[in-house]
């Protein structure tokens, strides 16, 4: 099963790289694209045979390990 | 009584090279360079962390690196009252570990920063001691992910237990500000609770020679041998 896991800064830290998307797709002539932030996606696989719960513990154990700072990120399985 | 250190490598480590001339110029012990997979460290006073992009910086600065084999034996190290020293790369490795708190994102205004800057002591502990309160050091800096960040419940611990070690100043190039990446509070390095951990974004290492455009970082070691 193909995973894909939702990484972004917490709200309250700021993103300066969308800032910036924010003010070339402006230049662009595209307007009204506002309050832009970049994250990251991360896809994996899991085998089928997993059951929801293992497949829940594997990901928030990845999550918690390695994948996502919790200081300054929060995440989002988009399944 | 001799001072016996250690530099860690990674891949993608660069700073390690010049952070082992540092201590085998101003200590008086053996100075060991570790592999990072290796399982354990030597017994030795100080470990330094070094700067540069270990594992390329992948996922996050200091992610991969904090991972590494020989970290367990690292904090067995910090546990026994051993003294760590993490500059730049190492600071962000040592705040992924958990060791310190916070952690090190983008700088503000989105530039790698490979210059001259200005810091001052801000709470004293074994690293500092021998630097003046408001003596302004200058000391530089090389980083893209520098800025400091911590939410308010970590801010006042850091303050209430006197854990920020320095913070970024005014110096005397007349364009030099304070804040030169968008750290909470100026912060530059921060120890941990017991103070036997420093992490900081300047590099000493690059500021002790007498070809360097300064001898400051000199200090931050002397300190910690005197």
């Amino acid at each position: 099963m193909r995973i894909k896991i939702l990484i972004r800064l917490k709200s309250q830290i700021l993103e300066p790289q969308g800032k910036v998307i924010e003010k070339s797709l402006s230049n662009l002539g595209l307007k009204n694209l506002n309050n832009i932030r970049q994250g990251k996606l991360i896809e994996l696989d899991i085998p089928d045979k997993f059951s929801k719960e293992e497949r829940d513990e594997l990901i928030t154990s990845a999550c918690k390990k390695l994948l996502v700072n919790e200081i300054i990120e929060e995440y989002e399985v988009l399944g | 009584m001799s001072f016996k250190s250690a530099v860690i490598t990674f891949p993608g480590s660069n700073c390690d090279r010049d952070a082992l001339v540092y201590l085998k110029a101003l200590t008086n012990g053996e100075v060991l360079n570790i592999w990072h997979e290796e399982n354990s460290l030597p017994n030795v006073d100080l470990v330094i962390v070094p700067g540069g992009f270990s594992f390329g910086d992948y996922l996050r600065s200091g992610a991969m690196a904090s991972k590494s084999k020989i970290i367990n034996d690292l904090i067995n190290h910090s546990k026994k009252g051993g003294y760590i020293l993490g500059i730049c790369n190492g600071f962000q490795i040592l705040s992924e570990i958990g060791l310190l708190k916070g952690a090190l994102i983008q700088n503000k205004r989105l530039k790698f920063l490979g210059k001259n800057c200005f810091i001052k002591k801000r709470y004293q502990s074994d690293f500092n001691c021998l630097i003046n309160k408001d003596q302004v050091l200058k000391i530089p800096v090389a980083h893209n992910e520098g800025n400091f960040y911590c939410d308010d419940s970590d801010l006042k611990y850091l303050h209430d237990n006197e854990l920020i070690a320095f913070e970024y100043c005014e110096g005397k190039f007349s364009n030099s500000i304070a804040n030169i990446n968008g750290s909470i509070d100026n912060i530059a390095g921060i120890t941990n609770k017991d103070k036997n951990i420093l992490g900081m974004m300047p590099h000493p290492e690059r500021a002790f020679q007498n070809f360097h455009s300064s001898q400051d970082g000199k200090l931050i070691l002397e300190s910690l041998l005197s």
